[in-house]
């Protein structure tokens, strides 16, 4: 944008530019994908356990958002070292490990569609679209665990009302970036990519919903979805996509990635609930991520406890047929 | 040759054989207490624990081939505490489930083994090895005969390949892994069903020999 304030830090100013430029450690993450260097890569991680990531930035002028649940926030450290990011590879460690060297800036936000304005928008103009807000979120993964994360943001629907989306804008379509030459593990995941999510148009402009650039005061971790992501506290985390470069306001419904990989297992909506199980595991409880190996499973509510915001959205709708 | 013998049947040799199959376990406690299990250290352990099985699983079948190919028939005095071995770490696998996953909650557990299939074939392949864990010892042998005995411990190849079908169904998308196993597994048992084709070949050849002798003879 080029009303851009001289004065202001912009987002290229705050990325640490080492965490990109760093010829060397990038020459041995090339290498490292080769053969003899794998062998030794397996038994040091077998021996240490997951790296921890890049250093993200401190954030400034972060308000206390609405919506925020009062319980214990998950230790900073899980949430940066157990990752589903398949594009960084399918172990829960590899996105600390494989993303440390990617790139977040430049970085542009493509917004199209049904929509009168639509933009191309920098990391500099998603800052200051409205006023950062911490907002503290249950967060439940389909694979039966969940966190409580304090993520940065706004309303996705402050991005929305800029763009004006048109009578015809029914959902919203989230494409992640993808790029085998950061992604090299990408190709071995066993989904297709790039990774794409969508939304029906009244749950992508909930106040709950969450256009992402930050967590635990700081910008976004590159293995927690670097620079950008949504975060929809209802439904399982895979609905909330990471790195975001293209937003789609569109008539029917979109593809998303794991309804196309495995339609009996993920539906389009993914809405926790306790009472509908996907084929693979039980749904019935989750395990909150901190508490050690001997903490006991804790029972699952449905809607992730956000029912009384956002069940009204399904009225009418059999939660059976459309999980 | 002498000293690959000595150090076969040495008493030793078992005892450190022994140590070995422990080493999974030890590193795993010892990740525990220093803090190293991960952000999830329930699916850690079952993780480890299930891994680890299938390894011991295929271990064991690795003995009968190992002997006849490279002519090492002292191999056997390892293959009961292999078998065991894989056995204790299923069981771990099995109690972290039960009790570390999923609290004792047996309806919930009842359900997932009826509904979940890959829960259902890896229930079965651990039941399976509960008589051959039962069974293996001498006086279990003399009492069934070596040849019951043998059909029975048969069964660990079934519980080989449900222990890879576990795995296979569990993972999401990445089958990189189950199907690298799936691949040794199929090796070694289509190395037996060779074997086993081989000496049925050789023994119908020499019974039509034998059969034909007397026929020989008196044209002769």
């Amino acid at each position: 944008m080029d009303d851009k304030p001289a004065s202001k830090l912009t987002y290229s100013d705050i990325t640490p530019k080492g965490a990109y430029t760093n010829r060397r450690n990038f020459l041995f993450g090339m290498l490292a994908t080769g053969g003899a260097v794998t062998g030794w890569k397996h038994f040091s991680n077998w021996m240490s356990g997951p790296a921890t990531g890049s250093v993200p930035v401190k954030l400034n002028n972060v308000k206390k958002g609405p919506f925020s649940t009062a319980e214990a926030i998950t230790p900073e450290n899980d949430v940066t070292t157990y990752n589903n990011f398949y594009e960084f590879g399918t172990g829960k460690g590899d996105p600390s490990r494989n993303a440390k060297n990617f790139r977040t800036s430049p970085w542009t936000v493509s917004v199209e569609g049904e929509v009168k304005k639509p933009r191309k928008l920098s990391m500099d103009d998603i800052m200051k679209i409205a006023p950062l807000e911490e907002r503290i979120y249950r967060h439940r993964c389909v694979e039966a665990w969940s966190i409580v994360v304090p993520w940065i943001g706004y309303s996705f629907s402050a991005l929305a009302n800029l763009v004006e989306p048109t009578p015809k804008a029914k959902y919203v379509a989230f494409e992640s970036y993808y790029d085998t030459r950061q992604m090299p593990e990408g190709p071995s995941a066993g989904i297709p990519f790039p990774y794409l999510e969508g939304l029906r148009m009244d749950e992508a402009m909930h106040p709950l919903t969450l256009l992402c650039v930050g967590m635990y005061g700081e910008t976004l971790p590159n293995q927690d979805g670097a620079p950008v992501r949504m975060v929809i506290p209802w439904k399982y985390g895979y609905k909330s996509a990471k790195s975001l470069v293209k937003i789609r306001f569109v008539k029917n419904q979109p593809p998303t990635t794991w309804n196309t990989a495995t339609p009996e297992w993920y539906g389009f909506y993914s809405n926790v609930n306790p009472n509908v199980n996907t084929v693979r595991w039980s749904q019935a409880t989750e395990h909150r991520l901190g508490g050690g190996i001997f903490s006991r499973p804790i029972p699952t509510q449905i809607f992730n406890g956000y029912g009384d915001k956002v069940a009204s959205l399904y009225s009418g709708m059999d939660l059976r047929k459309y999980y | 040759m002498g000293v690959v013998n000595s150090i076969l049947t040495s008493k030793w040799t078992k005892v450190v054989v022994f140590a070995l199959c422990l080493v999974p376990l030890a590193v795993l406690v010892w990740k525990g207490f220093q803090n190293e299990l991960g952000a999830n250290p329930v699916e850690f352990v079952e993780h480890w624990t299930g891994d680890w099985t299938i390894r011991f699983l295929i271990i064991t079948l690795c003995v009968t081939p190992f002997r006849k190919l490279l002519h090492v028939p002292q191999l056997i005095r390892f293959r009961r505490m292999l078998g065991l071995f894989a056995f204790f770490y299923v069981c771990l696998h099995f109690s972290t489930w039960i009790w570390l996953d999923r609290f004792f909650n047996l309806s919930d557990m009842w359900a997932d083994m009826l509904k979940r299939r890959f829960i259902t074939v890896g229930f079965a392949g651990f039941v399976l090895l509960i008589p051959l864990a039962i069974t293996s010892t001498k006086g279990w042998i003399r009492r069934l005969g070596g040849k019951r005995w043998q059909l029975l411990h048969r069964a660990i190849y079934l519980s080989a390949i449900a222990g890879v079908i576990h795995y296979y169904w569990q993972v999401k998308s990445d089958e990189r892994k189950p199907l690298q196993y799936a691949a040794v597994v199929g090796a070694l048992l289509a190395w037996r069903l060779g074997a086993w084709l081989y000496k049925r070949r050789q023994k119908s050849a020499t019974d039509n020999r034998t059969s034909k002798e007397p026929v020989t003879a008196e044209t002769a």
